[in-house]
């Protein structure tokens, strides 16, 4: 189905399945019980989830497949914001007119850069991206203050022309009609579980995107970057052009980085040059890297695991944690959370630090590795029993690991 | 005329002349061997054909264009295949993907942006590509990861990597080089099958000349960036001036 295997096909409709129930699933403790703070089933949460999946989906096609590592993909992030919030200011808040662009000027900003920046590979590759993006945010910040607003950000204000404008139109970003902030709750038992239009909305976009990826994994092109990766030097003596195969992967992954930063601005009317920086630009490296570089489902988890730890352990303070240990002993009581509050509220980067180290030296295939891994151990225990019969995984040549999953 | 018809090449590296005047034929459909101790120039003058290193005079004409000037990818598309004193192959692929790639690139040429179909549809490409790992043997490596080959497996792989693209000219620096006994009986074996089975034009560039004597139709020696002498293997083994550049080289 959609020019999928059926193992491709039977994956999608999971994801596609866990996409549409992530307001649900992510809601396992009831209200108001202690756990409750762990639930990350509310809009804003959710929206950062499938908006950086796609940023992430995205760059993993440039640096999980061809290697080349770019460390200044935050800049096609904050064009996209921009781009959207222009729309707004000139046609109105339906978010089509700016994601549609959104795409088109970030293909076009990362054409230029990718460009030049691949005339370089390795560590030089990445220093060129990473200058590209600061010179970016630099501009953003000062001398396009014309365009960008400066420090304050780009927003709509009420005399903007915004000629699309009708007397009813919804005065928040929506898509003919449909209001992005507003959400249909309801209570089940004492769960409460909040359907936003905006989620879904990313959701879709989300699945799309992910869609084209597998395509482009099980791709001939998609093969050819994989090629990059492990051996420029064949291929080109194998008649291949390398150049124009990772300006390519450069540019779609720079429209997924645009695209990402477009819904950014469809969620939340706004657009600042700090979208830009560095610090950006090496999130999305993180995300990819702890999820699982080169697979499919990698940057998806590292980007949920990253937003989770950023919303969720930053919100855990001490006042929390006095509250969860109330059950000890004072002194004792005391101790422990002393010795916890490090790593969580502000400290949420040193809990994320030390998994991310824990992830890059155990588990060099990130997350998605670590799942394999248990599926494995439990596949081999079935093997086990089905006793003497059972053919010896070991003594058969060892297939390559396969970039599904 | 030759295939390749090499002129007058030059080739020094600061004060080192390591290609002086070399002329040279390889006919259609014969296997041209060129021999010569070590830092004869080999090496140098294969990487002046492929479009790795350019010659600093001369010219090297393939079917009738010259090469000079022209990247590795585009020599490639012109019919040159070339397989590597180490193997060069995609260690990260399937042994079946390392043989797909080569189709690929034979058939779309040195780019396309075939995102949206898939490989698995493409069945023809995988039909030869299968068809190609057969008549080497290694069917049964298919789904193997082609870095944990064994170096003659690697081999192997390369020369069907560069074959399945049917080149109309196959060069091979030293294929032998380094290999255990066994190996280069293997790979001797494997460049007469192909020669046998196959209408192919090689060029092999080998140190050891026992190695290509039962191969070569022809054979070039080559010492100090020059030819010595071009002819016939049986003649070739007992020239004079072919003792001299290697025995004088061996025993000084
Ligand atoms: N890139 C280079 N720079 C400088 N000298 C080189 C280079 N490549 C080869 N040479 C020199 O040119 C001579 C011929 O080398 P080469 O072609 O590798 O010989 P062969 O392959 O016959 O052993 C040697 O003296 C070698 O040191
Ligand atoms: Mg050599």
């Amino acid at each position: 189905m959609f020019g999928l295997s059926s193992k491709d096909t039977r994956f999608l409709l999971i994801v596609v399945f866990l996409t549409l129930a992530t307001p649900i699933l992510l809601q396992p403790f009831p209200e108001g019980s202690s756990l409750a703070q762990f639930n990350a089933g509310y809009p804003d949460l959710m929206q950062k989830f499938a908006i950086f999946g796609i940023f992430a989906i995205g760059f993993n096609i440039l640096f999980g497949l061809t290697g080349y590592l770019s460390f200044g993909h935050a800049a096609f992030l904050g064009v996209g914001s921009y781009t959207v919030v222009w729309m707004y200011k000139l046609l109105g808040y339906n978010v089509l007119p700016g994601l549609v662009l959104a795409v088109i000027v970030s293909a076009l900003f990362a054409l230029l850069i990718g460009f030049i920046s691949l005339r370089r590979s390795g560590i030089y590759f990445s220093i060129l991206t990473l200058a590209f993006a600061q010179m970016s945010y630099n501009l953003a910040y000062s001398v396009l203050t014309p365009i960008t607003n400066g420090e304050t950000g780009l927003q709509v204000y009420s005399n903007d022309p915004q000629i699309l404008m009708g007397e009813n139109s919804p005065t928040s970003p929506h898509l003919f009609g449909i209001v992005m902030r507003e959400s249909t709750q309801f209570e089940v038992g004492g769960w409460l579980f909040t359907l936003n239009n905006g989620y879904y909305f990313c959701a879709v976009i989300a699945i799309l995107a992910f869609y084209l990826s597998l395509r482009i994994f099980r791709s001939p092109f998609g093969m050819m970057l994989r090629a990059i990766k492990t051996n420029q030097t064949r291929m080109n003596y194998t008649g291949l052009n390398s150049r124009p195969y990772t300006l390519a992967a450069f540019v779609i992954s720079g429209m997924y980085a645009g695209l990402a930063g477009g819904l950014l601005a469809a969620m939340d009317p706004l657009a600042g040059a700090e979208r830009m920086q560095w610090t950006a630009s090496g999130e999305v490296v993180l995300m990819t890297i702890l999820g699982g570089a080169g697979t499919l489902m990698g940057p998806v988890l590292g980007a949920g695991f990253i937003k989770y730890f950023e919303n969720i352990f930053s919100k855990i303070n001490d006042g929390v944690l006095h509250a969860w240990f109330a059950f000890l002993p004072d002194g004792l009581e005391d101790l422990v959370v002393a010795l916890i509050h490090p790593f969580v509220g502000k400290g949420w980067h040193l809990t994320l630090g030390i998994l991310f180290m824990l992830v890059v030296i155990f588990l060099p295939g990130g997350l998605v590795e670590g799942g394999q891994r248990i599926a494995r151990l439990f596949r081999s225990k079935k093997t086990k029993t089905a006793g003497p019969g059972g053919r010896n995984r070991d003594h058969q040549p060892k297939p390559a690991p396969h970039v599904a999953e | 005329m030759g295939i390749l018809e090499v002129k007058g090449v030059n080739k020094r590296f600061g004060g080192l002349q390591a290609l002086g005047d070399v002329n040279l034929s390889v006919a259609e459909n014969t296997v041209h061997a060129i021999i010569g101790p070590n830092g004869a120039g080999k090496s140098t003058l294969l990487n002046c054909l492929v479009g790795k290193l350019i010659p600093d005079t001369g010219s090297v004409m393939f079917d009738g264009q010259s090469v000079l000037g022209r990247k590795p990818h585009e020599i490639n598309q012109m019919g040159i295949s070339r397989v590597f004193q180490t193997p060069e192959i995609f260690g990260d692929l399937t042994v079946l993907e390392n043989v797909l790639i080569p189709c690929f690139a034979k058939r779309d040429g040195a780019f396309r942006m075939h995102a949206f179909e898939t490989v698995a549809h493409e069945r023809d490409i995988v039909a030869k590509a299968t068809q190609m790992l057969d008549d080497v043997n290694m069917a049964d490596k298919k789904d193997m990861h082609a870095a944990s080959l064994s170096r003659g497996d690697k081999r192997r792989l390369e020369m069907a990597m560069c074959l399945v693209q049917e080149p109309k000219l196959l060069l091979l620096d030293e294929p032998t080089a380094g290999m255990a006994r066994a190996d280069t009986n293997n790979t001797i074996d494997l460049l007469r099958e192909i020669k046998e089975k196959r209408d192919i034009t090689m060029a092999i560039i080998e140190h050891d000349m026992h190695v290509v004597f039962s191969l070569a139709d022809r054979i070039t020696v080559l010492a100090q960036g020059t030819p010595l002498v071009e002819d016939i293997p049986e003649k070739i083994k007992g020239h004079p001036k072919v003792q001299e550049a290697y025995l004088g080289q061996a025993h000084g």
